[in-house]
């Protein structure tokens, strides 16, 4: 049979995603004909520096840690509909990821799959940190002490290795996040290497589907401009992608949400700078020339990406200690709520200075404008702020100890009986950083390997 | 005798959505006007110059503007404008994530005769 569409479905577009997002987009990808894939992301940029320091400390750790509630609903209707999983949860650690998911089969009594495990991401394996730093950031900053992971951008071809060789789940670490479709796709459709506008066709439609939702009317909604119908209950996108490399995107049935040219557009151009090159491991994805239609309700048509040289580098995201961030809040609200606010960032601001530390800080009054001015700077164009509003007072800092930040969430308690009239709802958060810069490594440093567990393994 | 064809100043966001991305010290907001005989207007009012002064208290340093005129859409790229990038800003919104509606708060001057056709796509969208 010559297989000409290919159905995937996106289950999480991020690590920390709706865990009951894929039921309805399995229900809907099983009354599909053909062949028929889920997809999880699961794996940004910081998520896989703590997967590795999950897996220092356990060696069956270092997967993502939604792996179970992603796959434990959707597992038996997966391998009874022979929908295939492809997916990052693996992050630095996927063999252990897929031990857990031969696990989940046994206990909910279903088929043992068979799992392929795609490795070779993890660049300190090959490459010491010596030479790691030697190589420049792409940001132009320094790294830092501590080097946590560094992990490269592997590109569809192990996935598609993975699937010819009859996985029922692929379970990949750090791969570019289009490269989940891609991989599919490649192996459904049999895209050479060279073949740059089909490998861009695919890396679109994997830009699509990543971030889940954002394709389908959610981190979108803005009530009387944009609406959106039951954003409570937003199904999750599907794409039916040819081999020419037509793609429809859709979402799954019986969900709210939306799926229009405003929606699609949006999350093309979503993280995407000069839209003529945006580069993967696969291909150079030239977006200029692509035009979205409204086929049907729901349903949108994407043609016209264009394919150029992929790149002789792969990028590596390295993660490395960041020190610590203290934060703690307090509101003040009603009559003169403002100019108390204000009198307690004040004290805070003059304590921290009389400290004499050397540590950034910041004090923002939420309410006013916290988010679009610039630290120091105000938003001009902000609407001056009521007196008698509803105002939080947050203190934050970024220091080498641990000890500066809790001393700073002390000060801020302390305003309960020793700062201005009304102070109430205090909270703190003392976080570990983790720092991360982006190098380009050879590709001929990294080796992909895939191996099987499970079924016929 | 010239004519002067009344404009009324609204807010880009009446006329366009967006949505904005972060790399780094680096954002990215997509600018999309609801209808696409709106985009002769962003063309000629959302300028790179205009981006960079309504970005200037963030330390912005540049900003390039890349034309999709098939969708069509804006994107523009910022540099500096994450007060150093989820590294090191201490800024409730580490990514940015908020600012495309920073860039829908620029003023924009609208033909009076165009208002209801630039706005019609907004709601249905």
């Amino acid at each position: 049979m010559i297989k000409n569409l290919v159905h995937i479905g996106c289950g999480a577009g991020f690590a920390g995603d709706r865990k009951d997002a894929g039921g309805p987009v399995v229900d809907t990808l099983a009354t599909r004909d053909g062949p028929r894939y889920l997809i999880f992301e699961t794996l940004a940029e910081r998520t896989l520096a703590l997967a590795q320091k999950q897996k220092q400390r356990d060696p069956e750790r270092g997967y993502s840690p939604f792996l179970d509630a992603y796959v434990r609903p959707v597992l038996a209707r997966c391998l009874a509909n022979n929908i295939r999983i492809v997916s990052n949860f693996g992050a630095a650690n996927p063999a252990a990821g897929a031990r857990h998911i031969l696990k989940i089969a046994e206990e909910i009594g279903c088929p043992t799959p068979r799992i392929a495990v795609v490795s070779g991401d993890d660049l300190l394996t090959v490459m010491d940190e010596q030479e790691i730093r030697a190589h420049r950031t792409i940001e132009g900053l320094p790294i830092g002490d501590g080097i946590v992971a560094a992990n490269t951008y592997l590109g569809a071809r192990p996935i598609a290795e993975a699937l010819a060789g009859s996985a029922d789940i692929v379970v990949v670490g750090r791969t570019t996040d289009p490269a989940l479709v891609l991989g599919p796709l490649i192996h459904e459709f049999g895209w050479t290497e060279d073949d740059w506008d089909a490998l861009a066709a695919g890396t679109l439609a994997g830009h699509l589907l990543e971030c889940g939702a954002q394709v389908t009317g959610a981190y979108f909604a803005d009530p009387g401009f944009k609406d959106v119908p039951d954003l409570a209950h937003v199904g999750f996108p599907i794409a039916t992608i040819s081999r020419d490399g037509a793609i429809q995107v859709g979402k799954a049935g019986n969900t709210g949400g939306c799926v229009t040219p405003a929606t699609v557009k949006e999350q093309i151009l979503y993280e995407m700078h000069d839209p003529s090159a945006y580069l993967t491991a696969d291909v150079v994805l030239d977006i200029t020339g692509v035009t979205v239609t409204q086929t049907e309700e729901n349903v949108v048509a994407v043609s016209g990406a264009r394919g150029k040289t992929r790149p002789d580098t792969l990028k590596t995201t390295v993660s490395f200690d960041g020190g610590w961030l203290g934060e703690a809040e307090i509101s003040y609200a009603g009559p003169n709520a403002l100019a108390r606010a204000a009198l307690a960032r004040d004290v805070l601001s003059e304590r921290a200075r009389e400290r004499g530390s050397n540590a950034e800080y910041r004090f923002d009054i939420i309410g006013t404008s916290s988010t679009f001015d610039g630290g120091t700077a105000p938003y001009p164009a902000a609407d001056a702020a009521t007196p008698d509003g509803d105002y939080r007072v947050r203190a934050a800092v970024s220091c080498h100890s641990r000890e500066v930040a809790e001393d700073l969430a002390d000060e801020v308690l302390s305003l309960y009986c020793s700062g201005p009239a009304g102070g109430g709802g205090f909270r703190r958060n003392i976080t570990a950083q983790i720092h991360t810069a982006s190098i380009l490594v050879d590709r001929s440093r990294l080796s992909p390997s895939v191996h099987f567990l499970g079924a016929g393994a | 005798m010239t004519v002067v064809l009344d404009t009324v100043r609204l807010r880009l966001h009446d006329i366009a959505h967006g949505r904005s991305g972060d790399k780094g010290n680096r954002s990215n907001i997509s600018v999309i006007p609801y209808a696409e005989a709106a985009y002769s207007l962003l063309l000629e009012q959302i300028t790179e110059e205009r981006v960079l002064a309504h970005f200037a208290h963030k330390g912005a340093s540049a900003v390039a503007r890349y034309e999709l005129p098939n969708l069509p859409a804006l994107n523009f790229v910022i540099d500096d404008a994450l007060e150093g990038g989820v590294n090191s800003t201490l800024n409730l919104d580490l990514h940015g994530k908020t600012l495309s509606f920073m860039l829908l708060d620029l003023p924009v001057q609208v033909p009076l005769e165009r208002i209801e056709e630039f706005t019609l796509g907004r709601r249905t969208a």
